[in-house]
C-alpha cells in the first residue's frame, strides 16, 4: 500500500488566456499574462487528495519546478489538500530551457529521497503539449506506469488503470511503486474551501536546488523560432457533391 | 488639461494590452489565493448560468450548497461553529468575485453573511449561535433580515411591527416589506417595537424561523433584477415564539439593526463592485471585438477614454471598500467609509453597467450580459 504520493504541479499560462507570439518570435509573451496550475495537475492533485481521504495513502506532496512564482501552484494544491510542498528552484536560461528530460530527472531524484512509492502527474501540459514527463520519469525510476489513467483503483500491491487510448479505454494492473499520469475523465477537481486556504498557509513548501538533487539542467533541444498557427481563411459554399469534388481535385487534394 | 488626457490614453492603453490588471499585489497570499478561488469558481459556476438565473426567477440552490461547503456562507464565523473563520477584507473579496458572475447569488450570499448571520453573531447567546447560525454555514438553508415596512425604510425607528409578551411567548403582529431571500430563507431576524413609548429605543430585535404559524409570505416581486433572489413581504399575525427568541437585550433593536447594517454596507459596496468589474471586463472585450472604420474600437480615443474612466472609478471605490472591511477588521470605527464605499461603489457600478449597455450591441450574448448588468444595479443605486 503506497505511503507517500508525489504529485507534480505546473504553473502554466490560464488556459483562458488569448496567447500572444513575442515580436521576435523567440517565444510567447510571460509577461503580465495570468498563470495558473496546469488543469491535468489539478486533476491529479484531486485523485491524489481523494486516494488520502479514502486512507488508501497517507502523504500527498506537491511539487513544483520553476521560479519563485511556482510557490503560488504549490499553494493552491495545498488549499486542495496536499499535505506539503516542494519548490525545485529554476529560474532564468535554465526555466526557459525546462523540459520534460530535466524535469522527469528532478522528480525521479526527489521520488528516491523522499521514498515515494507512487507518482501522479498531468497526462500533459497545455502549454508545450509534450505529454512525455511521466513516461520519462517511469523510465528513470523503472516503474511501472499507467498514462491516460480515467480510472485508478488501489490494490494489495498493485494499482488497476483504466487508461484512455484511440481505440477506446485499455485496463491494465501494475506493480507498485508506479508513475500515473492523469487524463480529463479522472475526476472533476474539487474549489479549494476557505479553511483549507487558511489552514494551506501553515503547511511547509520546501526549497531545494536542482544541483542538491545531482540533476543536469542542460538543454539537448534548442528552440529556433515560435510562429502563430496559419490564419484561419474563408471557406467555399458549393451546390453539389461533384462540384465538391472537382474543387478538392482542382486544389490537388484528390 | 494636456497631462490629464495623456494618463487616460495611457491607462487606455494598457487596459487594452494587459487584461488581467494585477491588483492582487497588495493583498496577503492567503486573500490572493481565496480571490482567485472565488473567481473561477464564479466564472465556471455562475456566469455560464446567469442569464437562465434572471429569465426563469430561479433559485440558484444548487451553487449556494457549493458555496455553503466552500465555506462562502458563513465567512466571519468561526470554525467551530461551521464557517471559514476569516476577516471582512476576505468577505469583501469573495462578495465582489461572486458578484461579478452572477449579482443576484451574490445578493443571497450577502444577506446571509451580514445580514442574518452577523447580528446573531455579534449580539446572540452561545445557545443562540448554535441554534440559529450553525445550520445556516451549509448552504443547506439560508436566512433574511427584516427591518423594512411598508411605511418605512430609512425611518428605521418608526417600526410599526409590534411585539407583546403573553406568558412565555412574545406574540408579533405587522408587515415588513422588501424582504430579500424570503421565499427561500429557513429564518428570519425582525425588529418590532416592544415599548412604543420609548420610540427607537423600543425596538427589538427576534429570530422567527421559517415557515412559521403566524408568518406568511406576500408574493414574490417582479424586479427588474437581482431576479434569482426572492423579494418579498413578511406578514406577521400573532405570530408566536418563546421568550428565548429574542436577539439581544430588550430594546436593543434599533442599535442592532443600524449595527448589522454598517457592515453590511461593506458587502453590498463589495457587490456593486463585482457588478461594475464585470461590466468593465465586458467592454473591454467588447471594445476588442467590435470593429469600425478597419480597426477596432478600442484604439479611439473615445472608447479608451470611456474605459479609463471606468477603471479608475472602480478602483478607487475598490480602495474605499478594501479600507472599510480593514477598519473593521481592527475594531475601529467603520461607518462612514463603509457608507462611503458603497456610495462610491454603487456610483461606479451604475456608471459602468450604462456605459456597456450603450456600446455592447452587436453579440447577442455580450448584449444579455450587459443587460443583466444594467438591471442588476438597479437593486443598487435607486
Amino acid at each position: 500500500m503506497p505511503g507517500r504520493v508525489l504529485v507534480g504541479v505546473k504553473r502554466v499560462i490560464d488556459y483562458a488566456v488569448k496567447i500572444r507570439v513575442k515580436p521576435d518570435n523567440s517565444g510567447v509573451v510571460t509577461d503580465g499574462v495570468k498563470h495558473s496550475m496546469n488543469p491535468f495537475c489539478e486533476i491529479a492533485v484531486e485523485e491524489a487528495v481523494k486516494l488520502k481521504e479514502k486512507k488508501l495513502i497517507k502523504e500527498v506532496v506537491a511539487v513544483s519546478c520553476g521560479p519563485q512564482q511556482s510557490q503560488e501552484t504549490i499553494r493552491t494544491a495545498l488549499a486542495m489538500g496536499a499535505d506539503r510542498g516542494i519548490h525545485v528552484e529554476v529560474s532564468g536560461k535554465d526555466y526557459e530551457n525546462l523540459g520534460p528530460l530535466q524535469v522527469s530527472k528532478i522528480l525521479a531524484a526527489l521520488a528516491k529521497k523522499e521514498e515515494a512509492q507512487l507518482i501522479i502527474l498531468g497526462k500533459q501540459a497545455i502549454d508545450d503539449d509534450c505529454n512525455q514527463t511521466g513516461q520519462m520519469t517511469a523510465a528513470l525510476l523503472d516503474w511501472p506506469q499507467g498514462t491516460f489513467a480515467s480510472e485508478v483503483s488501489l490494490e494489495e500491491n498493485q494499482i488497476k488503470v483504466v487508461r484512455e487510448i484511440d481505440g477506446g479505454l485499455e485496463t491494465i494492473r501494475i506493480n507498485t511503486p508506479a508513475v500515473l499520469t492523469a487524463d480529463l475523465r479522472l475526476n472533476t477537481p474539487r474549489y479549494a474551501t476557505l479553511p483549507n486556504i487558511m489552514k494551506a498557509k501553515k503547511k511547509k513548501i520546501a526549497n531545494v536546488k536542482p544541483a542538491d538533487l545531482g540533476v543536469d539542467l542542460t538543454s539537448r533541444l534548442e528552440v529556433l523560432r515560435v510562429d502563430e498557427p496559419p490564419q484561419r481563411e474563408a471557406g467555399m459554399k458549393v451546390e453539389t457533391v461533384e462540384d465538391l469534388v472537382g474543387k478538392l481535385k482542382d486544389a490537388g487534394k484528390v | 488639461m494636456s497631462a490629464l488626457f495623456k494618463a487616460r490614453k495611457v491607462l487606455g492603453l494598457c487596459l487594452k494590452g494587459c487584461r488581467s490588471l494585477s491588483q492582487l499585489a497588495e493583498l496577503p497570499e492567503t486573500h490572493q489565493l481565496l480571490r482567485q478561488t472565488c473567481r473561477d469558481y464564479a466564472d465556471r459556476e455562475l456566469a455560464p448560468i446567469a442569464g437562465r438565473l434572471d429569465k426563469e426567477h430561479v433559485y440558484p440552490a444548487k451553487q449556494i450548497k457549493e458555496l455553503g461547503e466552500m465555506g462562502v456562507m458563513a465567512i466571519e464565523v468561526p470554525e467551530e461553529l461551521g464557517g471559514a473563520g476569516m476577516d471582512y477584507l476576505a468577505y469583501s473579496l469573495v462578495m465582489e468575485e461572486i458578484s461579478r458572475g452572477c449579482a443576484s447569488t451574490g445578493v443571497v450570499v450577502s444577506v446571509n453573511n451580514s445580514l442574518y448571520i452577523g447580528p446573531v453573531l455579534k449580539f446572540g447567546s452561545e445557545e443562540q449561535k448554535k441554534q440559529w447560525i450553525s445550520p445556516f454555514t451549509t448552504g443547506e438553508k439560508v436566512g433574511c433580515f427584516a427591518l423594512s415596512e411598508p411605511g418605512n425604510g430609512s425611518d428605521a425607528g418608526a417600526a410599526s411591527t409590534v411585539a407583546r409578551q403573553e406568558g412565555e411567548e412574545w406574540v408579533l403582529n405587522g408587515t415588513k416589506a422588501w424582504i430579500t431571500n424570503s421565499w427561500d430563507a429557513s429564518a428570519t431576524v425582525v425588529f418590532a417595537t416592544t415599548d412604543k413609548k420609548l420610540k427607537h429605543k423600543g425596538i427589538s430585535a427576534f429570530l422567527i424561523p421559517m415557515p412559521h404559524p403566524g408568518l406568511s409570505l406576500g408574493k414574490k416581486e417582479d424586479k427588474l433584477g437581482i431576479r434569482a433572489s426572492s423579494t418579498a413581504n413578511l406578514i406577521l399575525e400573532d405570530c408566536r415564539i418563546p421568550l428565548s427568541n429574542m436577539l439581544g437585550p430588550r430594546g436593543a433593536g434599533f442599535k442592532i439593526a443600524m449595527q448589522t447594517l454598517d457592515s453590511g454596507r461593506i458587502g453590498i459596496a463589495a457587490q456593486a463592485l463585482g457588478i461594475a468589474q464585470a461590466s468593465l471586463d465586458c467592454a473591454v472585450d467588447y471594445a476588442h471585438k467590435r470593429t469600425a472604420f478597419g480597426a477596432p474600437i478600442g484604439k479611439l480615443q473615445a472608447i479608451q477614454f470611456k474605459l479609463a474612466d471606468m477603471a479608475v472609478a472602480i478602483e478607487s471605490a475598490r480602495l474605499l471598500t478594501w479600507k472599510a472591511a480593514l477598519l473593521r477588521d481592527g475594531k475601529k470605527p467603520f461607518t462612514k467609509e463603509a457608507a462611503m464605499a458603497k456610495l462610491a461603489a454603487s456610483e461606479a457600478a451604475t456608471f459602468c453597467s450604462h456605459q456597456v449597455r450603450k456600446t455592447a450591441k452587436i453579440e447577442k450574448k455580450g448584449l444579455i450580459k450587459a443587460e443583466i448588468l444594467f438591471k442588476s444595479i438597479s437593486y443598487f443605486a435607486f
